[in-house]
């Protein structure tokens, strides 16, 4: 944990009377983004608010640089050390440029006047967060999107070594999601910044982060890089999905598969069954599907909508065993669907099944 | 250009100042010409009863009523920020009346037993109630954390303070309570010059402090998360909020009695004029408004039905109240 540049040891966090995840040990490089996942109330703004001095530790230490955070001057961390949170301020008569500013403030004299350089400070971190344009527009009055870039740009202005970021994207629509996370990463590469934030989108946390936390309802479950975190099947349990299902290589989310003996076989694969797949999901058809390659984009939504399914490493042959269960399930079956006509070579079975299931009485192209 | 106009709007406010105090000396009862002032200035009026009015009565009622005006004004502009709600004030929350209330409590249960009670042990008395009235509005902070709820349970200890105030005085001898009854409406008629130094000296001493703070003061603006990030020792802060906004309003309520609606009004009316809130520029600016303000309504209270005299709350309530009310329409809006 000492090579990390931020890290914690034996954290306990939590309040006076209450503490709510104990002995953290995680830890961030410089150029690193750190990202906590887990439910809602779990902890995780806890988490950020202990990290940086809002909360009083219950117990453990954090280090920034090898030195303990709390032998550290307000000021020294200030400077070290940025935030943005989620609730929404509530500023009056401030342009933009005036949040932004905000920023200079542990670098500012006894009466915080701007002096030169520190005007020049504020603009270029607007132009690198590219909100120059709204720089003069009253910052209660912008959209949502641009307040976030707004408050980046404040705590990018404040030339930290660490940002913490508290659910950074949870008012913003998939185009602004983008853009801020681009645009904090950026940041991160560039200006070597340690970036520790909470995100609730697991697809951008899995893409986005060098490492992850997951903080679960009774403490930090796992700690790692996004491949040890996104195991089959640990999402459901980090978050106690109890409905529908959650594929961690996809990130794709599927509902209640439908109950009951499947009455439909698909023949899918090669992509093209997923919709046929949905379809019979949101008449509450039970069915079956085969013969499915596991490195086929239908494989995630079949593993979790489909009552019965036949399914083939990627790098196996499908062999005449797995045919005949195929064969089954749909002879089993009261009708029959065909999503393609196209077989590839190393597929044979799949036209085989193809051509006996066209032969059935109950086929439906 | 926003320097520009900051400029500009000081001047606004210093020529205004000058003006309602100049109008504040030769209007009233007898009028004194300007020129009469001028000369008596210089020491060479020759009418007595000009002198005697002049000196006795209308300069210190001037020079309080700017003193004290301003130190409302900033006072409610503290509140304002400390609670992050644009229609608190030291009257709204309670705090002038429970400063009223000790010193109701000072004057009939002291009066018996002193003479005359000095300006400090008047402002200590305030000061005291004022206090403990905010102590209620802060425990009424932490547990509800809507604008309105504080409000309405200010105006509520304000209410409760003011019974126990009437019942008092209903209850005390008319040789005791002479004075207090005016006094307990709101006015600044009766002030002497011991009171006139006496408030300065603390009302600009808080004042000096308070522009001290203006840097916190305006990383607080951001909320207590960012402005316990950019380095701001905020118990410290907050500390001082209560303190001086509580100082503030026991000044103004020892020698005055509880005005209403400045607070709220002005800060309200510089930040328009500003067009900014930076506390830098809102401290000064609340003072010297808050100032005029007064000024204007003293005027307005002592010469509109002259010869009665109405309370000064009557008449900052005309002006103040519609502000707050559109402050609160536009809140709604927003």
């Amino acid at each position: 944990m000492a090579d990390y540049y931020v890290y914690t040891q034996n954290l306990s966090v939590g309040y006076p009377k209450k503490t709510v995840l104990e002995n953290i040990a995680i830890g961030v490089n410089r150029g690193e983004i750190l990202t906590l996942i887990g439910p809602n109330g779990a902890g995780k703004s806890t988490v950020l608010k202990s990290i940086a001095g809002q909360l009083k530790l219950i117990a453990g230490t954090v280090y920034i640089d090898k030195t303990d955070r709390s032998l550290i001057s307000k000021k020294v961390l200030s400077q070290k050390l940025s935030v943005v949170f989620t609730q929404r301020l509530r500023t009056e008569l401030m342009t933009c440029r005036d949040v932004v500013a905000t920023g200079r403030y542990p670098y500012t004299g006894r009466f915080g006047i701007l002096c030169a350089k520190d005007r020049q400070k504020v603009e270029e971190a607007m132009a690198l967060i590219r909100i120059t344009a709204f720089a003069d527009e009253d910052f209660a009055k912008i959209s949502d999107g641009q307040r976030q870039r707004v408050m980046l740009a404040r705590a990018i202005c404040q030339e930290p070594d660490i940002i913490l970021l508290d659910e950074p994207t949870s008012y913003l629509d998939i185009r602004h999601k983008l853009e801020f996370l681009q645009l904090l990463q950026n940041m991160a590469r560039e200006k070597k910044l340690s970036v520790i934030m909470s995100l609730h989108e697991l697809d951008l946390a899995k893409k986005i982060s060098d490492r992850i936390i997951c903080v679960g309802e009774h403490c930090v479950e796992r700690f790692g890089t996004p491949q040890e975190i996104f195991r089959e099947n640990y999402m459901k349990t980090l978050f106690g999905v109890t409905t529908g299902s959650f594929d961690e290589t996809t990130c794709g989310m599927e509902l209640e598969m439908p109950k009951g003996e499947p009455k439909v076989f698909v023949l899918a694969g090669a992509a093209s069954g997923q919709e046929t797949f949905r379809r019979l999901q949101r008449r509450g058809v039970a069915f079956a599907t085969g013969i499915l390659f596991e490195n086929d984009m239908d494989y995630p939504v079949a593993k979790a909508l489909a009552a019965k399914l036949v399914n083939v490493k990627a790098t196996q042959r499908i062999g005449m065993e797995r045919l005949a269960s195929a064969k089954e399930l749909a002879s089993k079956c009261e009708s029959v669907i065909c999503c393609r006509e196209h077989f590839a070579d190393w597929e044979p079975e799949n036209r085989e099944l193809y051509e006996y299931l066209q032969r059935k009485p109950s086929y439906r192209g | 250009m926003r320097r520009t106009r900051a400029v500009f709007a000081f001047a606004v406010l210093a020529v205004l100042l000058v003006l309602t105090a100049v109008l504040n000396v030769i209007i009233g009862s007898v009028r004194i010409p300007l020129a009469d002032v001028l000369e008596i200035f210089a020491g060479r009026g020759a009418d007595v009863t000009a002198r005697t009015i002049l000196w006795q009565i209308r300069l210190p009622r001037t020079a309080a009523a700017a003193v004290l005006g301003g130190a409302l004004a900033l006072s409610g502009y503290l509140l304002q920020t400390f609670f992050h709600n644009p229609i608190a004030g030291p009257f709204v929350l309670g705090i002038s009346s429970g400063a009223k209330l000790t010193v109701a409590l000072l004057l009939v249960f002291a009066a018996r037993r002193v003479a005359s009670i000095s300006s400090a042990v008047m402002i200590a008395s305030a000061f005291a109630g004022a206090l403990l009235a905010m102590g209620f509005v802060l425990i009424m902070a932490r547990v509800v954390d809507k604008m309105s709820m504080l409000i309405v349970g200010g105006v509520m200890i304000g209410y409760i303070c003011s019974a126990v105030t009437d019942i008092i005085v209903t209850f005390a001898d008319d040789s005791d309570i002479v004075n207090l009854h005016n006094w307990s409406r709101g006015s600044f008629s009766g002030i002497t010059w011991e009171n006139v130094a006496v408030m300065s000296v603390l009302v600009f001493a808080a004042a000096l402090f308070i522009f001290l703070l203006s840097k916190p003061i305006s990383a607080y603006r951001l909320g207590e998360m960012y402005a316990q990030n950019m380095g701001v020792n905020l118990k410290l802060l907050r500390v001082c909020f209560v303190l001086l906004s509580s100082m503030l309003a026991a000044c103004i309520t020892a020698f005055a009695g509880p005005v209403s609606f400045v607070g709220i009004a002005v800060p309200h009316l510089v930040k328009r004029l500003f067009g900014t809130a930076k506390p830098i520029l809102m401290i000064p600016a609340c003072f010297l408004g808050g100032s005029v303000f007064c000024l204007f309504c003293d005027l307005l209270a002592r010469t509109l039905f002259a010869p009665t005299e109405m309370s000064i709350s009557t008449v900052t309530a005309v002006f103040g109240a519609p502000i707050v009310i559109i402050i609160l329409l536009r809140k709604q809006r927003a």
